[in-house]
């Protein structure tokens, strides 16, 4: 089978899976509610941050992109957590067409940032928790600077701020059974970050403490 | 009535559509009358009763599984709603699991009309098994609250809204008037949501006096026993529905409107602890299913023993 019939029933795969399973369990198990949906109708390429408690995260903020738009977002996944086994990487690379980012053992031939940048220069968005992990939901972590990195090298980078609301309740780090707590997402508007690395993680963490309080 | 032979139900139906109308050309008829004044509130809640009336006559009409699948969705939803406000702890994810999948157990055993089992369930054995389940979890700091809090949502949203699913068992009374289990629901519902209405209507116009000042200040005395006697008297309208006489139908009435305005109240006072005006968002103008159904929770039970010990 060639390479782009390959794309094409991977791309299906994704877009029957979001549509018969995951969104009717976000809108009648889950009961997903949105705020500032209109903020997604931003152009690709584009990198969508949020912070992170749960695997619902992504499940929950694809699910709300048109079906035609998810072939062309890439969540930013940790190589070493979703490449444990051969089953799991590859639901995760069909289902979810995850972009593997190294946290250990990085090649400079290979390193993360190029790969998110040459990901960005394609066309493609990307999804990504600058926590760099799962946390317990209660408050935001500490940002890793790789988004900062990817405004510098990109300039007038449009960056969509997210906040998720819930989702630790619902499917915390270490379950496996969700219990249904009404859940929210919350987009801030599409912005440009601007100077030091720091001001410019400032700049996320201001826009996510926001949404988080509004 | 007796040349055009509708049923029952069908008759329910043209008389809730023709409240609706009522009630749509009302509005239409304020705007008119007084069109500085802004009735955009009113108008967005006369509509969603449209909404849940047709989905309500819906579910009721099709098919008894549908009704039921209906009636264990609303139990879903609002124990959702309660859980989601309530401060709960990371060791109470298990038990919340299962008291979730008591819902379709529950509406399972009303189903098969296990009538023992539908009344133990949840009273006893979800009693007994989820402070176990907390337990395990091994989190002695809270334990009383987690307990304590999930059966009460078990027993207000789940064990009390399925006795409508199994009211629409009920089919023995009267045979030849069409009256069943599904008209029942129907009277005990029209009552239940007229005199929620009334209630709100009679204190906005002549409500002074307050009954439950620290719990709900919306509530006065004019407003309690205006809805619950023009509730009571248009109750006669839906007479048909029931095996009752004119004077039964005004006493179960009264009662339906006393036990559902106390379950209004036991909300209120939920609603104030846990810190929300209203429950959720899901009904335009009335705020979530538990804004709804809180009255049920208290008349559906009560309703259900009196048509069952007396009938």
């Amino acid at each position: 089978m060639s390479a782009t019939s390959t794309n094409r029933l991977r791309d299906l795969a994704q877009i029957l899976f979001f549509a018969l399973f995951v969104r009717p369990f976000m809108a009648l198990f889950i009961g997903l509610r949105v705020r500032g949906r209109e903020h997604l109708s931003v152009p690709d390429p584009f990198v969508l941050v949020a912070n992170h408690s749960s695997h619902l995260d992504t499940l929950s903020l694809l699910s709300l992109f048109p079906l035609g738009r998810l072939r062309h977002l890439r969540p930013c996944a940790a190589a070493d957590y979703f490449g444990r086994n051969r089953a799991v990487l590859w639901l995760s690379r069909t289902l979810f067409n995850i972009l593997p980012i190294a946290r250990e053992n990085i090649l400079p031939e290979d390193h993360p940032i190029q790969r998110m940048r040459r990901t960005l220069e394609s066309g493609e968005s990307l999804l990504l928790f600058p926590e760099g992990t799962r946390g317990k939901g209660s408050e935001i972590g500490e940002l890793k600077a790789g988004v900062a990195y990817l405004a510098e090298q990109i300039p007038g980078l449009t960056i969509v701020p997210a906040y998720l609301e819930n989702m630790a309740r619902a499917l915390p780090k270490g379950e496996y059974l969700p219990v249904p707590f009404f859940c929210e997402v919350r987009f801030a508007p599409p912005r440009r970050l601007s100077g030091t690395r720091e001001q410019m993680l400032g700049q996320i963490r201001d826009d996510m403490e926001t949404l988080r309080h509004g | 009535m007796s040349g055009i032979a509708l049923s029952p139900i069908g008759t329910m139906v043209a008389v809730t559509a023709a409240i609706l109308i009522a009630a749509t050309l009302l509005v239409i008829l304020l705007r008119r009358l007084r069109p500085a004044k802004d009735f955009s509130e009113l108008s967005a809640r006369i509509q969603s009763w449209w909404m849940m009336a047709g989905v309500f006559f819906a579910a009721i009409l099709v098919d008894s599984r549908v009704s039921l699948v209906f009636f264990a969705f609303l139990s879903f939803w609002a124990l959702k709603e309660f859980v989601t406000l309530l401060e709960t702890r990371a060791a109470d994810h298990r038990a919340l699991f299962w008291a979730f999948l008591a819902v379709p157990v529950q509406y399972v055993l009303v189903g098969m009309g296990w009538y023992g089992m539908f009344v133990l369930f949840i009273p006893v054995y979800m009693f007994l098994f989820l402070p176990l389940r907390l337990v395990i979890a091994g989190e002695a700091a809270g334990f009383v609250r987690s307990a304590s809090q999930i059966q009460w949502g078990l027993m207000a949203f789940v064990f009390g809204l399925s006795h409508l699913g199994y009211l629409l068992r009920f089919d023995e009374p009267l045979p030849g008037r069409g009256v069943d289990g599904r008209t029942l629901v129907l009277f005990l519902v029209f009552v239940t949501e007229m005199s929620d209405v009334l209630q709100y209507a009679w204190g906005k116009l002549l409500g002074r006096h307050k009954i439950l000042p620290t719990i709900s200040p919306n509530k006065t005395w004019e407003g309690f026993v205006g809805g619950i006697l023009s509730a009571s008297a248009l109750s006669l309208l839906v007479r048909f529905l029931t095996p009752f006489s004119v004077w039964e139908t005004l006493i179960v009435s009264l009662l339906i409107c006393v036990v559902g305005f106390f379950g209004g109240a036991v909300m209120s006072a939920v609603k104030r602890d846990l810190g929300t005006k209203d429950f959720g968002s899901l009904i335009p103008g009335h705020g979530g299913v538990l804004d709804r159904v809180d009255s049920l929770c208290y008349s559906a039970p009560i309703f259900f023993h009196y048509v069952r010990y007396f009938h």
